[in-house]
């Protein structure tokens, strides 16, 4: 145990700020994860997340808190998203590119921008790869509160998102108001962007937006049990990624410790590749190749 | 002008309603007269087909008695019910005047609740985490926002509602790991569950192998049958539904003909529909459509 808990990990106020801002993430990172991955939007994730970096590059510049601009600037380009073109994929992709594109433009400007008035390296690494360790205690209480926010928000919508993700027909069939849903559903995202990028960075949340909904959804079968398992992931990959970041500071090249992104993303990686190596028991017979010909004339 | 409405929907209600009426009906999409002049009825417990080639207008038919297609004329009547809004002048709601704009959705709500829907061919991805009987209970309550709470009745109603169409067998297994036929199966069951009086199918039978596509085809007559659900579905083919079919409404040309399959599948009637002409050939019980000279 000591070699893994090193003294005074759980003493120290920044590495306990840390792990419970790490718990909100991952928790939320997880459960929306899970909608992201089965409604097929996560490039969304990653758009969301490099836009987020504009925001958070330029937060710095203003001197506001990181986390305040990844969310002004996710929840604006969640809006963007739905509004232009959605009907044509072609259009949306062409659009998408577009934006994504003058977004890391301007975020590479505000970056530059930071460099040179604040005269340390720090903003780019803390906007672009984190900084768990150096969360301020005032924004905890806006950070955990956003995460409420976002997993009430897909808890209520949770059957909905189920149904439209089966057939967004069917449920238009039922009343469901399909782009309301779905609108509500990117907000909550934004946010969830915007709590893993204040833990291990813009360039890095989709891999915990995504990562644990992808082990989880290879090893469980129910809605409930893949939203449990993600977060159950997430929360593994960030705890024990905060623990190594703090052993790590004992290690070479000495009393400089390594990023816990790093950690997390590699744990978050690790964790997939060990659901490969356990499959769910299929007892049914993979499809017959029989299907997809038509027998009978018309 | 209002009150002519008033007085005509009066009047459909007192004639005894029909579960379903189309009276009329016309679309245009992007500017192209898709349908028009579709008029049929049917009652509890009919089997109806939809036939017609694969582009004639079928989907659009049966999405604007979901009411998710605003016709461009004519209306759709739902147990004597307007479905849609714009059978009233300024496009309201066929309520009472005076009702709250939330009992005006309730209406709606519950002309919508009639239908029992089974979407065309979904592609659902292996690793979609939905059991069969997770699929079944979003049948119950998956339009309804906040979270359901397993208890034991709902339990016994979704393992009936998988009974009724034999997927009880692999209830706990992934429905995308499923067959396509079983796959079927969980939707009708995912449909039935809200005891609908109208169960429409779009292309149930489309992609199955032939077993596959009898099984469906008797499931969905015993629903018929014995639970007296009318049951409108659209093929491609006509044969494998010529036992179970009470009404075809032969859709071609923007156009259906309507009636017995006998009366209307004749290479006269068809010719007219057409527009150009037809042969129907009648082979050991079997009917071809073919093209001719």
């Amino acid at each position: 145990m000591h070699y893994l808990f090193e003294p005074g990990l759980l003493g120290s106020g920044p590495v306990r700020t840390a792990l419970l801002v790490g718990t909100v993430v991952a928790i939320t990172s997880g459960v929306i994860g899970v909608f992201t991955v089965i409604r097929g939007q996560s490039f969304a994730g990653h758009a969301l997340a490099d836009v987020a970096t504009t925001g958070g590059s330029g937060a710095f510049l203003v001197g506001l808190n990181q986390f305040w601009g990844f969310l002004i600037a996710g929840i604006a380009a969640a809006a963007l998203m739905e509004g232009i073109g959605v009907q044509r994929r072609r259009g949306r992709d062409v659009a998408t590119g577009v934006v994504l594109g003058a977004a890391l433009g301007a975020a590479a400007l505000f970056l530059y921008l930071d460099t040179q008035q604040t005269s340390t390296t720090g903003a780019s690494f803390t906007v672009l790869f984190g900084s768990i360790f150096v969360i301020s205690p005032d924004t905890v209480p806006a950070l955990i509160a956003s995460g409420i926010v976002a997993l009430v928000t897909v808890a209520v919508l949770a059957r909905v998102l189920l149904l439209t993700s089966l057939s967004a027909d069917l449920a238009r069939a039922r009343g469901v108001r399909v782009k309301i849903v779905g609108i509500a559903y990117l907000a909550a995202l934004a946010i969830s962007v915007s709590l893993a990028a204040v833990a291990i960075g813009a360039v890095l949340s989709t891999a915990l937006l995504i990562g644990p909904a992808a082990t989880a959804l290879r090893v469980t079968r129910s809605p409930v049990r893949a939203m449990a398992a993600a977060a159950i992931t997430g929360l593994a990959a960030t705890w024990l990624g905060i623990v190594l970041a703090y052993d790590s500071y004992y290690w070479p090249p000495y009393g400089h410790g390594w990023p816990v992104s790093f950690f997390v993303v590699a744990l978050v990686l690790v964790g997939y590749l060990l659901s490969y190596a356990r499959r769910p028991n299929r007892n049914r017979m993979p499809r017959s190749p029989h299907e997809g010909t038509e027998c009978s004339p018309a | 002008m209002r009150n002519e409405a008033a007085q005509e929907l009066a009047a459909a209600r007192a004639t005894r309603p029909e579960l379903l009426a189309l009276d009329g009906i016309g679309v245009r999409l992007g500017g192209r007269q898709v349908l028009s002049e579709v008029t049929f009825s049917l009652r509890k417990g009919e089997f109806t087909g939809v036939i017609g080639p694969n582009g004639a207008g079928k989907t659009t038919l049966l999405r604007v008695i979901l009411g998710l297609l605003e016709p461009s004329g004519g209306r759709v009547l739902i147990e004597g019910e307007p479905l849609h809004n714009s059978f009233l002048p300024g496009g309201r709601p066929p309520v009472p005047p005076g009702a709250s704009p939330i009992k005006r959705r309730g209406y709606r709500a519950r002309n919508k609740a009639a239908i029992g829907y089974v979407p065309q061919k979904l592609v659902i991805d292996p690793d979609m985490p939905l059991r069969a009987r997770d699929v079944v209970s979003l049948g119950l309550d998956g339009h309804r926002l906040g979270f359901s709470f397993p208890s034991r009745q709902r339990r016994e109603l979704i393992e009936a509602a998988l009974r009724d169409v034999g997927a009880d067998g692999y209830a706990d297994a992934r429905v995308g790991e499923l067959s396509g036929g079983e796959q079927q199966r969980v939707l009708i069951a995912h449909a039935l569950i809200s005891h609908p009086k109208l169960l429409l199918l779009d292309e149930p039978l489309a992609n199955l192998d032939i077993k596959s596509e009898q099984e469906i085809v008797e499931v969905l007559g015993r629903l018929a049958r014995e639970q007296h659900i009318a049951v409108l579905l659209s093929a491609h083919d006509m044969n494998p539904l010529l036992g179970v079919m009470d009404r075809i409404v032969y859709v071609a040309n923007g156009r259906v003909a309507t009636g017995p399959t006998d009366e209307v599948v004749t290479s006269e009637g068809l010719t007219r529909l057409y527009g150009h002409h037809v042969d129907v050939v009648r082979v050991r019980n079997r009917v071809l459509v073919v093209a001719g000279e």
